[in-house]
């Protein structure tokens, strides 16, 4: 019977298959790790007496709760958030204790756990990959099963490499047509969670398909995956092909030599058969795409960029959000003052995106009274941005360079939007307080970012870049 | 874990919908290594005023809610971050199951992992709930049922494995880790 990519990595992981009364034992290839969903996992370990069974196939990074300021970071002053500061040496300590192979706050290849794991090659075609981390979902990129879990189940990897799991719905989503011209993967990803609305995936595991999903990067398909989660789906894969390959090969992880002809021969087997069948199918045209930004508290409250945002006032939810956000129904986007913007984020901030932001920004300043982050996804982004000298345009530019790590995505490092600001934002969540208490979200594109950073107000990319 | 077979409580009615775990247990708490007292941040930003004092009309601040073990959502609770400290932190103010009409996945299963019910139920029985803040209801694990003080009863799915854990209070990691021969083999085929 014809299987979809989905059931075919599912298949090839269950230890003990799936029955009425119990789920399936998932076998668990890469497991990646950081600080903030890991210390009660390895209480428990201890608890139990239980070590973690494959240090082989655990990383460790720290991201969340590190500074981007480069003197806390490498130690030459403290850490000021003194919570943080414990939470990094304990997860220093849990690391050594247990044999796991930990990039710390001074290693080279440190950076956001879901910009390392594909960089370093760790992130292959067809292996199930997990982390105490909804965007796991990135990793599908590569034609990989990768899904988010709580600190129970990374406790339950750590101590068993297995899961407890009931097989999800199989979603295709297939996007036709070519991408218009400054409309970017963000864009993209933004339109299809608009479509199914945020839990239009709950319960599903999404392919994206089709010639436009093809003719994105590895980068541009990282984008849209990392946003599955976005949409309330399991996890989001794209099958491997030349692209993917091309990204692997030569990484610190991949498979070298005849091991590398061996892995190409079996991962080009990991696509969907023709005449498998979905549980659901939904249909994008990427042609009629413009450039998206959120108005909303969550990321299914999105306009294209030169739509009002709607008007809704006898739905209390849509009140209260936009209450919120201190917008207007009705209004356009375009043109709202803005106070700060971040360019950053396991959604947006590898090479390619700093890129984008920068070309926006070369030769140009941020606005009077703008505050701009630009924070790379990892230490080795940040030494090829400098390398090709994009630091340089962004400092020119007034905007802040740090080093590498979540910040103001979540703010748990002290990189936070003030009460009451508006923060252009790459990241993937425009929740209440998501930057920090009061802050207001608007997610975007680099490219638009960086418009807006140098417009002071919501600007479309397109029009800059012309 | 303690067995849980029945709960019979008033409810707590938290209409929104989309309430995501980032509301649930804001990102600066999860700087904590442990699990002891974070009921105290719970909802921390719907709860406090900017000067840390309680907002009175916040329903968890509301008298009637003290000692309540059912929240009631509105659709989609849970979504977003795969924080487990969502689940700590509703279990640790003294809930024993959330109901809606849709629950997000990850935050789902680790509910089920810490002794919170999540129990989702159809459209009409939800605004009922919605619609009747207090309510008493009985919740029987046994026989998947959410018995309202109408008289109705209304089936809920739950997974099966995890139901028979929770029943019998045992967890799960137990059971994974009686696998070992499995697993083993497993790695054996594979290597
Ligand atoms: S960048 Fe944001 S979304 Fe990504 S892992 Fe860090 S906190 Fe999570």
């Amino acid at each position: 019977m014809p299987s979809t990519l989905f059931e075919k990595i599912w298949a090839a992981h269950q230890v003990v298959p799936e029955t009425l009364d119990t789920p399936a034992v998932l076998y668990v290839d890469l497991h990646l790790t950081h600080e903030v969903t890991t210390p009660q996992a390895f209480t428990m370990l201890r608890e139990r007496g239980l070590q973690v069974r494959r240090p082989d196939l655990t990383f460790a990074t720290m991201d969340h709760s590190t500074p981007t300021d480069a003197d806390q970071l490498f130690g030459r002053v403290p850490i000021k958030l003194v919570s943080a500061a414990k939470q990094i040496e304990q997860f220093d300590k849990n690391c050594k204790e247990f044999g796991i192979e930990l990039l710390d706050v001074m290693h080279a290849d440190r950076g956001i756990v879901h910009i390392i794991g594909p960089e370093l090659g760790l992130t292959q075609p067809g292996k199930t990959i997990v982390c105490g981390d909804s965007h796991t979902s990135t990793h599908g990129a590569f034609g990989a099963l990768a899904f988010g879990i709580g600190t129970t189940e990374v406790g339950q990897v750590l101590a068993t490499q297995c899961l407890l799991q009931r097989k999800a719905k199989s979603l295709a989503v297939n996007v036709e047509g070519a991408l218009p011209a400054g409309v970017a993967a963000k864009d993209l990803i933004l339109a299809i969670i608009r479509t199914l609305g945020v839990s239009g995936g709950t319960g599903s595991v999404i392919e994206y398909r089709g010639s436009t999903i093809r003719a994105l990067s590895m980068d541009e398909r990282m984008t849209v995956c990392n946003m599955s989660i976005e949409a309330g789906a399991r996890a989001g894969l794209v099958a491997p092909d030349e692209t993917t390959f091309a990204y692997l090969k030569g990484r610190a992880h991949a498979p070298a030599g005849a091991a590398w002809d061996q892995a190409i021969a079996r991962w080009r087997t990991l696509v969907s058969d023709p005449g498998a069948v979905f549980d659901r199918e939904i249909h994008i045209d990427a042609t009629q795409l413009k450039p998206m930004i959120t108005y909303g508290t969550h990321p299914g409250m999105s306009v294209a960029i030169d739509e009002p945002i709607p008007n809704l006032l006898n739905d209390p939810v849509f009140q209260k959000s936009i209450d919120y956000m201190g917008l207007t129904p009705g209004q356009q986007m375009l043109g709202q003052k803005i106070d700060v913007v971040f360019v950053g984020s396991c959604t947006n901030a590898r090479l390619s995106d700093l890129r984008a932001a920068a070309q926006v920004m070369q030769g140009r300043h941020v606005a009077p009274g703008v505050t701009c982050l630009i924070v790379p996804g990892s230490q080795a982004i940040k030494r090829e941005a400098e390398r090709e000298g994009l630091d340089k345009i962004f400092i020119a530019a007034g905007a802040e360079w740090r080093e590498s790590g979540c910040s103001m995505c979540l703010g748990m490092n002290g990189d936070l939007v003030p009460r009451g600001a508006y923060c252009v934002s790459t990241s993937n969540r425009n929740f209440e307080g998501r930057q920090g208490i009061g802050s207001r979200t608007l997610l975007a594109s680099p490219a638009l970012a960086a418009a807006s950073a140098i417009a002071g107000c919501v600007a479309d990319p397109r029009a800059l870049n012309a | 874990m303690e067995p849980i077979t029945r709960i019979q409580s008033r409810t707590v009615v938290m209409p929104s919908t989309n309430i995501d775990t980032d509301q649930i247990m804001p990102a600066r708490f999860l700087t904590t290594t442990t699990r002891a007292g974070i009921a105290k941040h719970l909802f921390a930003d719907w709860r406090y005023d900017r000067d840390g004092n309680p907002i009175a009309d916040f329903v968890l601040n509301q008298p009637e809610a003290i000692g309540c073990q059912v929240l009631v959502a509105g659709r989609n609770i849970g979504c977003g971050s795969s924080r487990e400290h969502a689940p700590w932190g509703l279990y640790d103010f003294g809930f024993r199951a959330v109901i809606s009409s849709e629950i997000a996945d990850i935050f789902k299963n680790n509910s089920l992992k810490n002794g919170l019910l999540p129990i989702v139920v159809d459209e009409t029985t939800l605004e009922w709930l919605l619609a009747n803040p207090g309510a008493l209801v009985t919740i029987d694990l046994e026989r998947c049922t959410l018995t309202l003080p109408t008289g109705a009863v209304v089936q809920f799915p739950i997974e099966s494995f995890a139901r028979v854990c929770l029943l019998n209070g045992v967890d799960e990691t137990g059971y994974l880790l009686s696998q070992n021969d499995a697993i083993s083999q497993f790695e054996k085929h594979r290597a």
